[in-house]
């Protein structure tokens, strides 16, 4: 009876190890994870016997997974930063970054807001805690409601490196720790302001910043003032065939392109 | 077994002059198994003591970097918790005052329901009703944590900002009074256990005495539980103070003190929901990481000595009722 149940696990164990014949482990941005997610599940369906974990814990944390080894591909909105990738060059890692969609950092009010552009010196303020409530930029009489992503996030370092510009954040700014959040904040508290992703716009009121409207063509041209590039990064460049390539270069098909726009980002060609 | 020792007549065992239990000559394996049940007991038992030293150790080595680089006045003192600006700052005051202003508050919502609801459930209730009550309330602390933020999230705080008219609905109030909830099973259930193990003596003697119902139950039965209800509070409290899910999705997370102190519609951060915020993106060996584990020391310091006075409470209440 014994030696039946050793010789079970013993079998259950090898062929645990054949069917999974190939992983891919992606980590990274709560922005670009809906890429990933959507290119994942497109992957499984014509190659079933491929397993892809997509986490979605920050772009910082994808850049740490990418250098300690932990990850194939890491997800990133924003570039990685000079330390990062002297972490990497350090430990053998050498960082390539893919550009997969832009994204516009989009300023979210709620819908009942009845202001519908600020300039970005305005929001700078409204962050910086000078501005306090809605009716010095033209809204009704009600306390403004700040909310940003929390530091580990690639939208809140976009948003840090266009908008703020070295300007602190006041201390009473509220912080989410994802895209998500900071959507279901902004559109359930009426006084509130907060910045998301492209692909998070359901249910909030989004702002014009220095006049221009985040539509497609105004971030895939830069005009947007907060548009930014989505990257992959892999430990140099993937071999040619293999899985991992095969992942990174999938937006340049017509498919991939498609995924892009449904999750509301910018796809890099007029497909 | 080895016959020729065993002694056939019928001799009273305390008259025999040799000790009763067989030496390990006669039986090796019996020694053998007792001595090795006691070493692995003992291993099993150390191994816990071991986890809580060397939790303790690690911490406090990995903040050994950042105290010693960070003047100690300036992380207590300073306001402004700034770890990713171009020149990092890193005052913890506003965080330390946040956990502690929310633990507070929590204890204020706390403690007199739960005192008074195990009350009831000590003296008040029909045995039957008890048993059903008692459970029930036990079951309020199986519910995850997580849980709990989203009904903070998702359900209190769009209430809050429409029914009361709040601005935000994340904030001291909202954290607190979920943490009230999460605290009660722990003070109802220690206080209620405390409460009943006083005996009915003392309150016999209280009615015999001519006192009524109430009088017996706050003037006689809660002051002699005094030790055990002190020692649930201070358990409700670490309860409170060690919750990181619920205050990180609930109480907004802004770096500040409320301007009013008793202004609980602010939001606030605590020092759990920095750790488990920041810590994924703090580069391992950085100023900041070295900081999250120093806020952890504070968090550590605070837990252990609460936890030191309610041991030396309960241990008080164990005293007291030994005695009666």
């Amino acid at each position: 009876m014994k030696k039946a149940i050793v010789g079970m696990m013993v079998v259950s164990l090898t062929m645990g190890a054949v069917v999974h014949a190939q992983t891919l482990q992606i980590d990274g941005s709560t922005t670009v994870g809906p890429i990933a997610d959507a290119f994942a599940e497109y992957f499984k369906s014509v190659q079933p016997n491929l397993s892809i974990t997509v986490k979605k814990t920050g772009s910082g944390d994808g850049a740490a997974a990418l250098i300690d080894g932990r990850c194939d591909i890491a997800t990133m909105s924003r570039f990685m930063k000079p330390e990062e990738f002297q972490k990497a060059v350090a430990n053998n890692v050498l960082p390539v970054a893919h550009v997969v969609a832009m994204d516009g950092v989009c300023v979210a009010v709620h819908p009942s807001n009845p202001v519908k552009a600020l300039t970005g010196a305005q929001v700078r303020d409204i962050y910086a805690g000078k501005i306090t409530n809605w009716n010095q930029v033209g809204g009704s009489n009600t306390p403004i409601v700040v909310i940003s992503r929390d530091t580990s996030s690639g939208t809140y370092e976009t948003f840090e490196s266009l908008i703020m510009k070295k300007t602190p954040m006041a201390a009473s700014v509220e912080y989410v720790n994802a895209n998500p959040q900071a959507q279901s904040r902004v559109r359930t508290t009426a006084g509130a302001i907060g910045y998301v992703g492209l692909g998070f716009q359901e249910g909030v009121k989004i702002l014009a910043v220095d006049g221009i409207m985040p539509t497609r063509q105004t971030v895939a041209n830069g005009s947007y003032p907060v548009s930014r590039p989505l990257f992959l990064f892999t430990n140099g460049y993937p071999k040619l065939g293999s899985v991992v390539h095969k992942f990174v270069s999938f937006y340049l098909t017509e498919k991939g392109q498609e995924l892009v726009e449904a999750k509301g980002f910018v796809p890099l060609t007029n497909y | 077994m080895n016959s020729a020792e065993v002694n056939l007549t019928l001799e009273p065992a305390a008259d025999t002059p040799r000790p009763l239990v067989l030496t390990p000559g006669e039986d090796l394996r019996g020694y053998l198994l007792a001595h090795l049940g006691r070493a692995v007991l003992f291993l099993m038992t150390f191994t816990s003591v071991l986890a809580v030293l060397l939790i303790l150790l690690f911490v406090i080595v990995r903040s050994f970097s950042f105290l010693s680089g960070y003047s100690l006045v300036e992380f207590l003192a300073d306001r402004d918790w700034r770890p990713t600006a171009d020149s990092p700052v890193f005052g913890s005051l506003a965080i330390i005052v946040g956990s502690l202003y929310v633990s507070f508050a929590a204890l204020v919502f706390a403690v007199p329901v739960g005192i008074l609801a195990a009350v009831f459930l000590s003296d008040v209730l029909s045995w039957q009703t008890r048993n059903i009550v008692k459970p029930v309330v036990e079951i309020l602390a199986a519910i995850p944590s997580v849980a709990y933020g989203f009904f903070a999230v998702l359900v209190l705080a769009p209430w809050m900002q429409k029914h009361l008219g709040l601005t935000t609905g994340t904030n001291a109030l909202n954290a607190s009074l979920i943490l009230a909830i999460m605290a009660l099973p722990t003070i109802i259930s220690v206080a209620e256990d405390s409460i009943s193990a006083i005996g009915r003596e003392l309150r016999e003697a209280s009615y015999s005495c001519g006192a009524t119902r109430m009088e017996t139950m706050i003037k006689v039965v809660i002051p002699a539980a005094h030790s055990g209800i002190i020692a649930a509070v201070v358990l409700g409290m670490m309860r409170a103070i060690g919750e990181t899910m619920v205050v990180w999705m609930a109480s907004g997370n802004a770096t500040q003190i409320p301007h009013p102190w008793w202004d609980l519609s602010q939001s606030i951060r605590t020092m759990t929901a920095t750790i488990a915020g920041e810590m994924g993106e703090a580069p391992e060996g950085s100023q900041h990481r070295g900081a999250l584990f120093a806020i952890g020391v504070l968090l550590l310091i605070l837990t252990f000595s609460l936890n030191i006075i309610s041991e030396y409470f309960l241990s008080r209440a164990k005293k007291a009722t030994g005695k009666a």
